[in-house]
């Protein structure tokens, strides 16, 4: 026989159920509404923490005298638990050092051919690469053919990146609320810089398309030569960063808006997602992708991985530029 | 020991950085510094992970004039690894980034441990 | 070479080390900035163009401009109280 509960009501059981059977919230009991703190109280607590830490100060410098016990005992246990704190990181990463050191002495000495770090799967991809992914950059071939779906996860992991900060940092220009407005009129920090800057827009005027077309090089060039999606989308985004900054939001805007970076972004992944879904299918079954390699070396050539690469690009480009802009002024 | 070290110099440089950016990471109180802390302990993670795949007296892994031997080209597969990671580091460090300017906003203050006092006076209210 | 690789290592570890002991922000970035330049030579030395390609245009650029953004949004932010506080 079980022992009886007395507190039944209060278990989770029971709120489990009551949440199942849809009763309930299970929520609403736990979460109290947070008490809004205004803008003026908190100043008010700043002000405090200020005039505590001059207290403080002024407690550690009455300690050599004698002043109240219990205070400065507080005062000075707080004090050593920093001291304790500063000491013991410090021995741990003495530690952490030192044992990984060791570690570093017992492995193979670098730079070794017989390393076990250099294995058949190395070798396979160095060997084959060419004939079957047709990359002469074997490290783009690995990327975007054998491991694309590491990569696709990986511009995945840009694009919620981004969305995460949009939301954090994302001011609404349609609202109706004031303290909104307020908000947005006093990031837009444009108003203290020098407009039309006569040598920043000469410059621009020369360095922008030369940035571009170096970014499409890289991007266009990824299975030939070093470079590829992530480092060439990165110059593209510069390049536009550069142009923003020395012709302002109005013009920029009839490039580049909030609505082509939704567009763009949502193109490139789609496609990713579609052209390697087909490739993981044809490759899974052993079928024939009928997709051509092409001759190695030409630059329409290597099968998905050009697509890919510009895909990649896009991407990457496009969210440099809207943490850029979303961190200037909360919006596009 | 010492000599080991000496031949694996680059690993062991890799693990001082980690250690130092790591000891950022705890000991400064500033929020953008922990952010830079952290960084410098992501590229040491890639330093290790270069210098793993690094075979002295190989070239760059890509493919000229036909030659296709392992003898002739570095191990691949830790470069497809770094490339990805640094990408990911940019985004994490902008997140981070996006988070302080929202506390700095809240507190007005960068420092940790005033962020936390106020926080914790701001729950108790 | 050898050498050259070893000088850049040292080069590295005292960057890190005057990351963590400058008081100013904005020097502390510029000098992580040059540890990402440092960082995209040594890749080139280990033979991976792809990753020195891709340090400089990521490690040195964006994450620099992205740091110097929050330090002007920060200080912009500063600005603005203090204004408050004067008119108050």
């Amino acid at each position: 026989m079980s022992r009886r509960r007395d507190n039944y009501e209060t278990s989770r059981w029971l709120r489990f159920k009551k949440w199942v059977d849809g009763e309930t919230d299970p929520l609403s009991s736990g979460m109290d509404a947070i008490p809004v703190v205004t803008e003026g109280q908190m100043r008010e607590r700043r002000k405090n923490l200020a005039l505590r830490k001059a207290y403080d100060e002024e407690l550690t410098r009455l300690s050599a005298e004698h002043a109240d016990k219990t205070e400065i005992m507080k005062a000075r246990g707080i004090r050593n638990f920093q001291k304790f704190y500063k000491v013991m990181s410090v021995i741990l990463c003495l530690a952490i050092i030192s044992v990984l050191l060791w570690t570093i002495a017992a492995l193979p000495v670098t730079g070794g051919a017989d390393n076990p770090a250099n294995n058949e799967v190395a070798a396979r991809y160095i060997e084959k690469g060419l004939q079957e992914t047709g990359a002469v950059n074997i490290v783009t071939g690995m990327i975007l053919d054998y491991r694309a779906f590491d990569t696709f996860g990986e511009s995945c992991v840009l694009f919620i990146a981004s969305c995460c900060v949009l939301v954090l940092l994302r001011l609404d220009a349609d609202s109706k609320n004031d303290n909104i407005k307020k908000m947005i009129a006093e990031s837009d920090d444009r108003h203290f810089e020098p407009k039309d800057d006569i040598i920043l827009q000469k410059c621009a005027c020369v360095l922008v398309p030369v940035i571009m077309i170096f970014g499409i090089y890289i991007v266009l060039n990824g299975h030939l030569s070093p470079g590829g999606g992530f480092s060439g989308g990165a110059v593209l985004g510069s390049g536009l960063i550069l142009y923003l900054n020395a012709y302002g939001y109005k013009k920029m805007s009839r490039l580049f808006t909030e609505k082509v970076y939704r567009r763009t972004t949502l193109c490139a992944l789609t496609f990713y997602c579609l052209a390697k879904s087909y490739s993981f299918f044809t490759g899974a079954n052993h079928l024939e992708s009928g997709i051509p390699t092409g001759t190695p070396g030409a630059i329409l050539s290597s099968g998905l991985i050009l697509p890919l690469n510009i895909c990649v690009g896009l991407v990457v480009a496009c969210t440099m530029y809207a943490f850029y802009t979303l961190f200037r002024k909360g919006g596009m | 020991m010492i000599q080991h070290l000496s031949l694996n110099i680059e690993e062991t440089v890799a693990v001082i950085l980690f250690g130092v950016g790591f000891t950022i990471l705890l000991l400064h109180r500033n929020l953008i510094k922990k952010i830079m802390g952290m960084n410098i302990m992501d590229t040491a993670t890639y330093l290790f992970l270069a210098s793993k795949g690094y075979i002295t007296g190989r070239a760059v892994p890509i493919v000229v004039d036909g030659v296709q031997e392992v003898s002739a080209y570095i191990n691949p597969v830790p470069s497809g690894l770094v490339l990805t990671g640094i990408v990911v580091s940019v985004s994490t460090t902008a997140l981070m980034l996006s988070l302080t300017i929202r506390l700095y906003e809240r507190y007005h203050s960068l420092d940790l441990d005033e962020i936390l006092i106020l926080a914790k006076e701001e729950e108790q209210t | 070479m050898r050498l050259f690789e070893c000088i850049l290592l040292l080069c590295l570890i005292v960057c890190a080390v005057s990351v963590a002991f400058t008081r100013d922000l904005l020097t502390s970035i510029i000098i992580f900035m040059s540890y990402s330049l440092l960082m995209c030579l040594i890749w080139m030395i280990l033979q991976s163009p792809d990753l020195a390609i891709t340090e400089a245009a990521v490690g040195a650029g964006v994450t620099s401009i992205l740091f110097f953004l929050t330090l002007k949004k920060i200080r912009a932010i500063r600005k603005e109280e203090q204004n408050e506080q004067e008119e108050g």
